[in-house]
């Protein structure tokens, strides 16, 4: 799309955006039955929604219930389709926007292999010790750091493994779970 | 204990539960089984298509002229992919459908089999809900399930996959429950209360009110127009629609301003424009509907009823939702305002009908008649006279003459008119139609169509003379994809860019060769003739009507621009109106 072309006023291009897009994290009840993370993901697609990280388990199995954690960007406006047009697919119980309702708790784990010799290497392992990661794989040139945390503190991690011989990432994106004693 | 079947015989047997009478399908290898049940019993009268996008459309005529569920049935594969356009129609206009696709046996699914595709992912976004039925034991559930689904909330169509295998597999079948409900699907009847006080008490105080309603109104069933013209009885208040929901308000009615949006009259327009309070009923603020997005009636509050929340504040923010079914919506506002007042607020809202008045004296509707050549507006207003005191229902294509169809010819009831409002799916029609005459054999069922649109489905003329449905198909032949022809008018200098119809079949030999009537007029002196035999025989009818090639359809709200903007009838040079903004929308 032509961003010169904006703001036309007509239906395809809605009001100019005066809205500032905010990250939110959105959990989403479902049945855990054939297909349902693809009728999410392909709504988040088909309707043009941004997904910054995804993360997908079985929770309760007695009930065949998961649980889908969606890190979004969006406008206000957007969010509340995004809530409302997921809360319309048959499967979906619930949606609660995280980060609107406050006070959630949120994690991510990073695998993170790192290979170096030398004073590289001893560095990597005092970040690590100080990051509090794991060792969870080592040889003698490699290491695999396991990592836990917000999401900003893996990202930290990561970028200053970087000059320190990092090989690869793979994160499980993020988990999240309100404060407190009540559940959702 | 559950009567013992193949997987096969509860397709049918649930269908019967279901009160299906009619199907419409195609048969396949990969649905056999099904077929050999329906072969079995006489229950069930199938309709044999001869393309599954007609099935689909059949169906979506069928469904939206009852109020029932629709049901198609077709093979794997192909079968499957051909209903694609159909479901889509369906989805976007909310019509209740349930199609039974087959699929290569469980085993075979993921080998690129003969005839297999990813039905269930292919549909996935252009389908309400869907299934693929792996096992036996959840087939029964499933099919009751998917009525429910299609036909309650926000009606539209859900698609069950079930494969060879399971068709040919033994298991228990269980009844429909008396009262069907889901752990998850809930959709929300009853609106807010105190929502529907606070729509009361604005309507109490509104100056320029105006009741912009929808299909919505049309799928809550035939109690909800009568609620709405009870409503609309009460409040005194100036009615418009919207395409999907022409018949739900009463043409013939005084506060009946004709439909809204960018074909909509300039009565109907303005009084969006001008109004202080716009109660939407069952509509979704389409980008047909609004226009200029950020010059969308600027001065008025609006209170927005639809079963769907996703629907409100989507293209426009409003003041007041309520989420719900309209009839029971409009029943409690009725309620409220009968205990507050009994008086319509004639005398408050005197000065805006006065003002509407002046804009329906505008006539923006008008178009200069000829002697010499049939003008399609005329035309569609002879066929309007010649059957509106019949049992008549209209289906149409897609474009110019849809545009004057709903412009010209005139509804009092809902479940009359049936279009492709949302998908704009040309080719509609004549299915459309053929599915409406199948619920209604006696009624005259008339397609008002194009001559490109109707050659998209024009082989379900051969479904029509062999189940006997004497359809009515009436031919605006302008040999243009007209509204294309008027769009490059508008938008790029008048070159008529693939949009001429060229090689156009001789309609009425066409209509000969599949056994039907075929008519030709192109003279203004024999037009009611010729649409007194269309309507006499009882026999399918083509009728070529030759009219004036080159009309343009108006009144018209130009893209990118609002409602008081609209193009009349007398403006000459339509080239020059848009923008260059403007010209990258459709």
């Amino acid at each position: 799309m032509n961003a010169n072309l904006l703001p036309t006023g007509s239906a395809y291009f809605l009001t100019q955006q005066t809205q500032e897009p905010e990250r939110h994290t959105l959990t989403v009840l479902v049945d855990n039955e054939p297909g349902v993370l693809a009728r999410v993901v392909g709504l988040f697609s088909a309707r043009g929604f941004n997904i910054d990280s995804l993360t997908v388990s079985e929770t309760e199995h007695d009930k065949h219930r998961s649980r889908i954690t969606v890190v979004t960007v969006a406008t206000p406006k957007i969010l509340a389709q995004i809530k409302l047009q997921l809360e319309r697919l048959v499967p979906v119980h619930k949606v609660h926007d995280l980060t609107a309702e406050g006070n959630a708790i949120e994690r991510e784990l990073a695998l993170v292999k790192v290979a170096g010799v030398g004073e590289h290497r001893v560095e990597a392992l005092r970040l690590a010790d100080a990051f509090r990661a794991q060792v969870i794989d080592a040889s003698t040139e490699s290491f695999v750091f396991e990592v836990t945390g917000k999401s900003s503190k893996v990202e930290q991690f990561i970028s200053l493994m970087a000059p320190l011989g990092l090989v690869e990432v793979v994160r499980t994106g993020l988990a999240a779970i309100t404060r407190g004693s009540e559940g959702m | 204990m559950a009567e013992q079947m193949t997987g096969a015989e509860m397709v049918v047997q649930a269908l019967i539960d279901q009160g299906v009478e009619h199907i419409f399908g195609y048969p396949g290898g990969a649905v056999l089984p099904i077929y050999d049940a329906i072969f079995q019993q006489d229950k069930l009268q199938h309709i044999l298509v001869r393309h599954e996008q007609g099935a689909t459309h059949m169906a979506e005529g069928y469904a939206r002229s009852t109020g029932k569920c629709g049901v198609v049935l077709v093979t794997s594969g192909p079968g499957a992919t051909n209903a694609v356009t159909g479901l889509t129609d369906a989805l976007l206009d909310s019509i209740p459908l349930v199609c039974i696709t087959g699929q290569v046996p469980t085993p075979l699914i993921g080998s690129d089999a003969f005839q297999e595709c990813d039905t269930v992912g292919i549909t996935r976004n252009c389908t309400k809900h869907n299934y693929l039925v792996k096992s036996i034991e959840d087939l029964p559930r499933v099919l009751h399930e998917a009525f429910y689904i299609a036909t309650s909330g926000r009606p539209g169509p859900v698609v069950i996959d079930i494969p060879k295998d399971v068709q040919f597999a033994l298991g228990s079948y269980l009844k429909p429950q008396a009262k069907m409900s889901h752990p998850t699907y809930k959709p929300q009847m009853e609106g807010d209360l105190e929502a529907i006080r606070i729509a009361v008490d604005m309507m109490l105080k509104a100056e320029r009110p105006v009741f912009y309603t929808g299909g919505g109104v049309i799928n809550s069933g035939y109690e909800a127009s009568r609620t709405l013209r009870d409503l609309a009885d009460l409040t005194g208040f100036p009615v418009t629609s919207t395409l999907m929901g022409l018949g739900a308000y009463p043409a013939s009615s005084k506060q009946w301003l004709g439909m809204l949006g960018m074909h909509g009259t300039y009565e109907a327009n303005m009084a969006m424009h001008d109004a202080d309070l716009i109660i939407c009923l069952g509509a979704r603020f389409d980008d047909r509907i609004t226009g200029r997005i950020d010059a969308f009636s600027p001065g008025s509050r609006k209170i927005h009823v639809d079963i769907d929340a996703s629907s409100i504040n989507k293209n426009i923010l409003v003041d007041v939702p309520i989420v719900g079914d309209v009839n029971l919506v409009m029943e409690e506002i009725i309620r409220i305002w009968r205990a507050k007042t009994n008086q319509p607020r004639t005398e408050a809202i005197a000065p805006w009908w006065k003002a509407i008045e002046k804009w329906r004296g505008v006539n923006s509707l008008a178009f200069t008649n000829s002697d010499k050549i049939i003008k399609p507006q005329h035309a569609i207003q002879r066929l309007y006279e010649a059957s509106k005191d019949r049992d008549v229902y209209i289906t149409t294509e897609v474009g110019q003459h849809q545009m004057w169809a709903a412009q010209h010819f005139h509804f009092d009831e809902p479940n009359r008119w049936m279009t492709s409002g949302g998908l704009g799916t040309m080719g509609y029609g004549l299915p459309a139609a053929i599915g409406v005459q199948v619920a209604h054999p006696d009624a005259l069922v008339i397609d008002i169509a194009g001559e490109a649109s109707v050659q998209m489905t024009m082989q379900e003329m051969s479904t029509a003379l062999q189940y006997d449905l004497p359809v009515k198909i009436f031919i605006l032949n302008n040999e243009y994809m007209g509204m294309v022809r008027q769009w490059q008018e508008l938008l790029h200098g008048g070159r008529y860019s693939h949009s001429y119809s060229d090689a156009l079949p001789d309609f009425v030999k066409l209509a000969e060769a599949y056994g039907g009537h075929g008519i030709r007029c192109d003279d203004p002196a024999k037009l009611d003739d010729a649409i007194d035999e269309m309507i006499n025989i009882k026999k399918p009818v083509l009728f070529d009507c030759l009219v004036s090639k080159e009309e343009n359809c108006l009144p018209m709200i130009p893209s990118g621009k609002p409602h008081n903007e609209m193009i009349l009838p007398d403006t000459a040079d339509i080239g020059s109106i848009i923008d260059e903004r403007g010209k990258v929308l459709v």
